[in-house]
């Protein structure tokens, strides 16, 4: 009788599960269907299949110098995002810092905070200093956009490692410094990748903050997509959606990869 | 007079309000075993992590070898240890981590080499260099510890409650493993446990931790046989404490009236007449009798395989234990409801305040 119920609920479950799933996946299928159109319009279904909106992405200058900016904003950013963070973490997790539960709450706000608020506060303090429309400006507000989500997993790695392996480091001898590096470093790695290839993702379709801090000449990807999808519309957008989507897609797999990974080699 | 390893004067640790270690003073031998037992929040686990550096005392001195480390730390003290959970590096072979505190000491690789199996063979691990932790078994992983712990032969060594996670025979047959590898190494141990019979049997000397304090501090067989307070009488082994009042003393014993009985006691410290008391005596040195004594009635007799408990009601209505080997229990003796009395020679007795 209560295996019958169980059973009922675990297929309503499944169903549930299956609906929200589509859900969330229908319209990333259909913008990947509509990039390889034949159409020169964004119609859906495509009367025809085609390679002609990617041929048309790597040659337009608008589209190429916009990948090339965020690529450029990218990879300086994450990378300063996960050092910072990762030393953040060490220092809130590991350190016996007063006011370490409000540093960390601050130092996660750019995720908490309505991102328009953090792009606004950053242009006017940027007018000052002159860097709005610089790559610097972009640089520097992405790390700020994507510390958090560096903090967020390095400091959860950090909880579930076992304290003791560091002091029995010490014991044996190994310096702070060289203790970090033989111990710490290595099974922390996992998550500092993860929260890399977090930053990564989160810089390269972040928006907001580069349209306040962006001009015409100094453009990313993510604000080109959204003055092209106000203008002419064509299935180039539907192409670069598509080369996002793919791009984050790749990230989540190599993050689960690291996590799975990082779950085998683990402590108990 | 060969110097002490180690000598801990003065030792305090609070955390806030909360005073963890009040005063500890101790002076460890050359290869000598001394083991810290005491109940949980004692102080002991916390003077064993003053000593390895991971806490700094609030005040006191700490010296290994006559030079002051309590301000080093603990990568910079020439001690080894043991942690409760082995705390072995999961990313590293067991060959890795044995060798750790060796690459630390920057000693050559032919040297690390011999020294790790060497190590390893101590511990009976040679052919499992090659294997991460995780594939180890908890004996096995507790090994690994012992041997990166001593692998550079450190003045000391500490162990925090080693054998805490293993089943009882796996322990056991640790406690002999350990003080195999103590005698051929001719290592200077300190040894943290809660389980006394652990303590009994591996130590040189024991301190009895109670409320940030040593209580007492000897051999197993001083303190069982002597314990010099009530609190030691009744963390190690069982003891029967019987009330009374004393009624006279004289050259370290005395006679105290127990329940309208007189019996007769070993008096540690002066003891006023008229006092109150409590006499203990340990259940195998409690005598069940037919004749003269403190009279009572047998309620039960437990069966504990290789010896009995008999419970013995007295006149106060508390029960009191009187433990016999198995054949002495056999051979004769009265069965339960029976009215028995209880009675021990002097000797085995000790006068406590009450």
């Amino acid at each position: 009788m209560t295996g019958d119920g169980m059973d009922l609920w675990r297929r309503l479950r499944g169903l549930v599960c299956t609906l929200v799933a589509l859900y969330l996946i229908a319209p990333l299928v259909i913008v990947v269907i509509i990039s390889f159109s034949a159409a020169s319009f964004l119609q859906f279904p495509p009367p025809g299949l085609s390679l002609r909106w990617y041929v048309n992405l790597f040659h337009d200058p608008a589209w190429t110098d916009s990948l090339a900016v965020s690529v450029q904003i990218l990879i300086p950013s994450a990378t300063l995002a996960t050092l910072l963070g990762t030393a953040a973490s060490y220092a809130l997790v590991r350190g016996r810092i007063p006011g370490a539960q409000i540093l960390g709450a601050a130092l996660m706000l750019p995720i908490i905070v309505p991102a328009i608020i953090t792009a606004a506060a950053l242009f006017g303090v940027y007018r000052g200093l002159g860097l709005n429309g610089t790559l610097t400006g972009l640089i520097i507000g992405h790390v700020v956009i994507t510390m958090p989500y560096v903090v967020a997993t390095v400091s959860s790695g950090l909880r579930t490692m076992d304290p003791r392996l560091e002091d029995a480091a010490s014991t044996l001898g190994a310096p702070p410094l060289a203790a970090f590096r033989r111990v710490t470093l290595p099974l922390l790695l996992p998550a500092i990748l993860s929260g890399l290839l977090f930053a990564a993702v989160a810089s390269f379709d972040e928006l907001i903050v580069s349209l306040f801090v962006s001009t015409a000449r100094v453009r990313p990807v993510a604000v080109q997509m959204w003055s092209n999808i106000r203008g002419d519309v064509d299935p180039t957008i539907a192409a670069i959606a598509s080369l996002c989507f793919a791009f984050a897609f790749l990230a989540l797999l190599a993050e689960g990869f690291l996590r799975r990974r990082s779950g085998t080699e683990g402590q108990r | 007079m060969t110097q002490p390893v180690l000598e801990l004067s003065g030792i305090r640790k609070s955390y806030g309000t909360h005073v963890a270690v009040e005063t500890v003073d101790l002076s460890l031998d050359p290869e000598e075993f001394v083991t810290f037992l005491g109940p949980s929040g004692s102080g002991k686990t916390t003077t064993l992590m003053m000593v390895a550096g991971l806490q700094q005392p609030d005040g006191g001195t700490i010296r290994l070898g006559g030079a002051p480390i309590e301000r080093l730390p603990p990568y910079r003290r020439d001690i080894g240890m043991v942690f409760q959970h082995y705390a072995l590096f999961p990313h590293m072979s067991v060959r890795k981590n044995v060798a750790f505190p060796l690459e630390m000491r920057g000693m050559t690789r032919p040297v690390i080499q011999r020294q790790v199996a060497d190590a390893l063979e101590l511990v009976g691990l040679s052919d499992y260099g090659h294997r991460l932790p995780r594939e180890l078994s908890g004996g096995q992983q507790q090994r690994v510890a012992l041997a990166r712990a001593m692998v550079y032969r450190p003045a000391l060594l500490l162990m925090d409650e080693p054998l805490g996670a293993l089943d009882k025979k796996l322990r056991e047959q640790m406690q002999r493993e350990i003080k195999r590898v103590h005698r051929e190494r001719r290592i200077s141990v300190l040894y943290v446990t809660h389980d006394q019979e652990e303590a009994l049997t591996m130590s040189d000397r024991i301190a009895v931790f109670n409320r940030g304090r040593i209580e007492q501090i000897g051999t197993p067989s001083e303190l069982y046989e002597r314990p010099a307070t009530r609190f030691v009488a009744d963390f190690l082994g069982d003891t029967n404490f019987f009330p009374g009042i004393v009624r006279a003393s004289f050259d370290g014993y005395c006679h105290v009236d127990v329940m309208g009985c007189p019996v007769e006691a070993m008096a540690p410290a002066s003891v006023a007449t008229g006092a109150q008391v409590v006499v203990a005596v340990r259940p195998e040195r409690v005598r069940l009798q037919s004749g003269p004594g403190l009279d009572g009635r047998l309620i039960e007799i437990i069966y504990l395989g290789a010896s009995r408990r008999s419970v013995v009601r007295l006149a106060d209505g508390g029960d009191y234990f009187v433990l016999q080997p198995a054949g002495a229990a056999e051979a004769e003796g009265p069965s339960p409801g029976a009215a028995v009395s209880l009675g021990w020679d002097r000797q085995h007795a000790t006068v406590f305040p009450g």
